[in-house]
């Protein structure tokens, strides 16, 4: 579905993704994942188009992204900080969401917009809500328009466990509808039960991709967080 | 697009904005008794305060939505859209704070031609800030310097081009410099504007030594019509190039 | 002496019983104004009814009333001077002028005086004359009520709408001239007033005093000429109740006064000059009660000026008040209301307490740089400005109003 080959990107000297090769197929819960500063976000950015790589390409269905933007109407993405129009309220940013994707022909799915209770405060300015309902109102609009793909940087960061909680729920329930889900993460062992397959990278260097059924193999651990550990300290680098 | 219209009308600096351009036109208007006074004292804020309002709104607004703009990128649109819906959204807000801050008193105490060409003048000053805003912003990444180029940009329009014209002016004082002056008044968009009103406000004046080129260049339709297109390329240029660089931003 | 003005009066009053009338009818037997002219005796009226007459120059010797019913038509068919008048207390009246001789040798009128007294020309029409009326050594004339109208296109091909020369006591009152050289022009002539004319629209000065001394113009027009009005060389002249407007131009003045002295200027209106008033050697001169409106330069004052006297005027809305080209002041400048005026007024007496200085900074930048005009208005020069009237460095010490009104007089 989303095919990556050799992308680099640089930041003036600094190269933050380095030749990054990865394929990403659909009814698959992918976390990315790598320390701070590996260019996990960069890369997520570059399946967006909202960078542009200096060499690769990253088809998405076979097409190439590039001067591409219709695409993006199979994309929800939620930011890592989502941060909106100060003087819009809820309901006018989620109409003016609608308006964009007029083109959308997947329906839309309000489940996360009530289970967040949305609707309770759909007049709410966008200036005066906390971190958290602005998170909230970010996985809304990922989900709100039925994407083949979504994708999620740092979901959980700012929500309560409640709230987290219902998050992780769809997102399992997203992947069982054979939807392709991208995850960043640092807290791995949230991602437990959610993820089928890792991609680390380090660098902006693709260090593996694999299934967690493989890795939980190879590693005898189950837990993501041991899994992950033991693949470091042994230098268990799969190709 | 008409959300950010939406945005930046309910923004209480606009607002701000319109009222404190309707009171001091007013009081201008209303302390002189003759009314060429107070013409003179909107003069100044047309030429000073509504480009640095604008530039430095406008700049400061883009910065405040860069997630918000990160987040209509990953949408399906495209970029050229969502840079000119922004500019569009700027453009018409303060252009309507204009309207209704100066644009009123103007055609109330100065319903001539003198008060129509402010009115257009400041208007265009309004679209051409915000597209030299929206250049300096997609220049720059951060935002305490891109506030700085704005306001380095402001001072040297409105100042600094004049400082150095002047200073020309003076080094070849003895060469005749009515026509190139004129090319170079078309360098400043603050200059311009400012001698389309001086042709309708200090004619007499004007018309004293090297007037008479400058009437006859901007006097007529003509001239008249080119300063007005070339306003209109100081708003076209900069957002032209500011979408092409914003095509190819990283964000 | 009083025996001999007797005799006169009674000699007058026996020609004027003794006048007669003879008409001129294109269908009668007297069929032109010659031949009128050659039957008629002193005192005898001409009456002219409607009609074209080509009489190839009239000379009039004798000192007859020439007198027009509606307007008969005396065409000089651009080669002839329309009529000559060569004897004393002749009155031309109601005739309709046309088409006098143009020529760059000799001065071709459409009714010249020469050398008479009390010659009156009035309620004629002139148009399309190369000078209008022209007086060579007339005195006690009166040349009231007509129109003059030229349509030249330049300078050397047009003479002067009413031109006297060496002449004296001359009254010109309530005539309309436009589109000629000069509208008014006056070489040598002394003790004549100009009243109640208007002159608009020709090529160089409404009004163009020359060498002429003791003359008064009141209440006059002076519209829309190229380089409005030139007074030069001459003393004593009173200029009151005029208006002066629309001299727009590189050297166009509302008054333009060279070498000029012991004169007054007052009451007068100055509207939307390039400069009002330009002085250049001029000497003991009041301006006194003027109003000075939306004028480039309301004042422009030359250092060779000695004893200017400005007070009681109002300045309003002009782009600069006073220019001038020197340091040296030796102006007097008083009591007048100035719109531009920031100071205060603690005292409550009207006056101004800090002195107001009539030319700002960038009236001395311009008057060095012209070119620096279009830099008017601009940031900078407000600054400029601003600095100038903290710390005076480039303009004049001494020019300035030391007691300005605070409210403007009513003019």
């Amino acid at each position: 579905m989303i095919i990556a080959t050799n992308v680099s990107k640089q930041f003036g000297k600094l190269k933050v993704l380095d030749n990054l090769s990865v394929t990403c197929n659909q009814g698959e819960c992918i976390a990315l994942i790598g320390p701070n500063g590996s260019g996990k976000t960069t890369f997520i950015k570059a399946i967006l188009g909202m960078v542009i790589c200096n060499s690769g390409f990253i088809t998405f269905n076979g097409k190439n992204i590039k001067n591409n933007w219709q695409y993006r109407e199979q994309i929800g993405y939620m930011p890592q900080i989502g941060r909106y129009p100060d003087n819009m309220s809820i309901g006018q940013l989620l109409t003016m969401m609608k308006d964009i994707r007029s083109g959308n022909e997947n329906g839309t799915d309000e489940e996360l917009f009530y289970a967040f209770g949305l609707d309770k405060i759909l007049d709410k300015r966008m200036r005066t809500l906390s971190g958290g309902t602005r998170q909230k109102v970010s996985a809304v609009l990922a989900f709100l328009f039925n994407p083949q793909v979504i994708i999620l940087d740092e979901p959980t960061a700012g929500l309560d466990p409640v709230a987290a909680e219902i998050l992780k729920a769809k997102i399992i329930k997203e992947k069982e509808n054979g939807k392709l889900i991208l995850i960043t993460s640092h807290i791995l062992s949230e991602l437990d039960d959610l993820v089928t397959q890792i991609i680390y990278i380090q660098d902006g260097k693709l260090c593996f991709q694999q299934s967690v059924d493989a890795l939980q193999k190879t590693t005898g651990q189950i837990r993501l967080s041991k899994v992950i550990a033991t693949i470091m300290t042994q230098n268990l680098l799969v190709p | 697009m008409k959300y950010v219209i939406i945005d930046i009308l309910r923004n209480k600096i606009v607002l701000a904005y319109t009222i404190f351009l309707l009171l001091l036109s007013f009081m201008l208007f209303g302390l002189e008794d003759n009314t060429t006074k107070g013409l003179l004292g909107l003069l100044n804020i047309l030429l000073i305060i509504v480009p640095m309002i604008c530039i430095v709104f406008s700049t400061i607004y883009i910065y405040n939505s860069a997630e918000f703009i990160e987040l209509l990128v990953s949408q399906p649109l495209t970029r050229s859209r969502i840079w000119l819906s922004l500019f569009a959204g700027m453009a018409f807000s303060l252009s309507l704070a204009f309207l209704i801050g100066a644009g009123i008193p103007l055609l109330i105490f100065v319903p001539d031609i003198t008060g129509i060409t402010m009115l257009f003048t400041g208007l265009l000053l309004s679209i051409i800030f915000i597209a030299i805003a929206l250049l300096a912003s997609v220049k720059t990444r951060d935002k305490a310097k891109g506030i700085g180029v704005a306001i380095l940009l402001w001072l040297y329009f409105s100042l600094l081009f004049d400082g150095i014209v002047l200073f020309l002016l003076f080094q070849f004082a003895d060469y005749p410099m009515e026509k190139p002056m004129i090319l170079i008044s078309t360098l400043n968009p603050i200059d311009l504007g400012r001698i389309l009103i001086l042709l309708k406000m200090d004619i007499a004046a004007l018309l004293g030594y090297t007037g008479a080129v400058f009437q006859q260049f901007f006097g007529t339709l003509w001239g008249q019509a080119t300063s007005f297109i070339i306003l209109l390329l100081w708003t076209l240029i900069p957002l032209w190039i500011s979408v092409r660089r914003f095509n190819h931003k990283d964000l | 002496m009083r025996a001999i003005l007797l005799y006169i009066l009674l000699l007058l009053m026996a020609k004027m019983v003794d006048a007669r009338n003879i008409t001129v009818h294109q269908q009668s037997a007297i069929r032109t104004i010659r031949q009128a002219l050659a039957l008629a005796k002193d005192g005898d009226t001409i009456r002219v009814t409607a009609g074209v007459y080509r009489e190839k120059g009239l000379v009039i010797k004798k000192s007859i009333v020439l007198t027009g019913i509606n307007y008969p038509v005396i065409d000089g068919e651009y080669r002839y001077e329309v009529i000559a008048v060569r004897a004393d207390a002749v009155t031309i009246e109601g005739m309709k002028v046309i088409n006098s001789g143009i020529s760059s040798m000799d001065d071709f009128a459409g009714i010249k005086i020469y050398n008479s007294s009390h010659v009156i020309i009035r309620n004629n029409v002139l148009s399309n004359t190369f000078f209008g009326i022209y007086s060579q050594l007339g005195n006690n004339c009166v040349i009231e009520n007509n129109q003059l109208t030229s349509f030249s296109k330049n300078e050397q091909q047009s003479g002067n709408g009413i031109h006297c020369w060496k002449s004296d006591s001359m009254q010109i009152t309530n005539n309309r001239i436009s589109g000629h050289r000069d509208g008014i022009y006056f070489e040598f002539v002394t003790h004549s007033i100009i009243s109640r004319n208007i002159a608009e629209k020709n090529l160089r000065y409404g009004l163009h005093f020359m060498f002429s001394s003791n003359d008064s113009y009141l209440n006059n027009q002076f519209r829309n000429n190229g380089a409005g009005v030139a007074v030069m060389f001459s003393h004593h002249v009173t200029m009151l109740n005029n208006l002066f407007t629309q001299s727009w131009g590189d050297a166009a003045y509302g008054i333009l006064l060279k070498e000029i002295s012991d004169s007054r200027i007052e009451s007068n209106q100055f509207v939307e000059n390039t400069v009002a008033i330009f002085l250049e050697g001029a000497n003991r001169i009041k301006v006194q009660k003027n109003r000075f409106q939306s004028n480039g330069w309301a004042m422009k004052i030359q250092a060779s000026c000695m004893d200017i006297t400005v007070i009681g005027n109002n300045f309003l809305s002009n782009t600069f008040d006073v220019g001038t080209n020197g340091s040296l002041v030796l102006n007097t400048f008083s009591q007048n209301y100035w719109d531009k005026y920031e100071g205060y007024d603690l005292d409550k007496n009207n006056r101004g307490d800090i002195p107001y200085r009539p030319v700002s900074m960038y009236a001395v930048i311009v008057e060095r740089n012209p070119t620096a005009m279009i830099l008017f208005r601009s940031f900078m020069t407000s600054l400029f400005d601003k600095t100038e009237k903290l710390i005076p460095s480039l303009t004049p010490e001494n020019l300035k109003d030391a007691s300005p009104l605070m409210k403007p007089l009513k003019l």
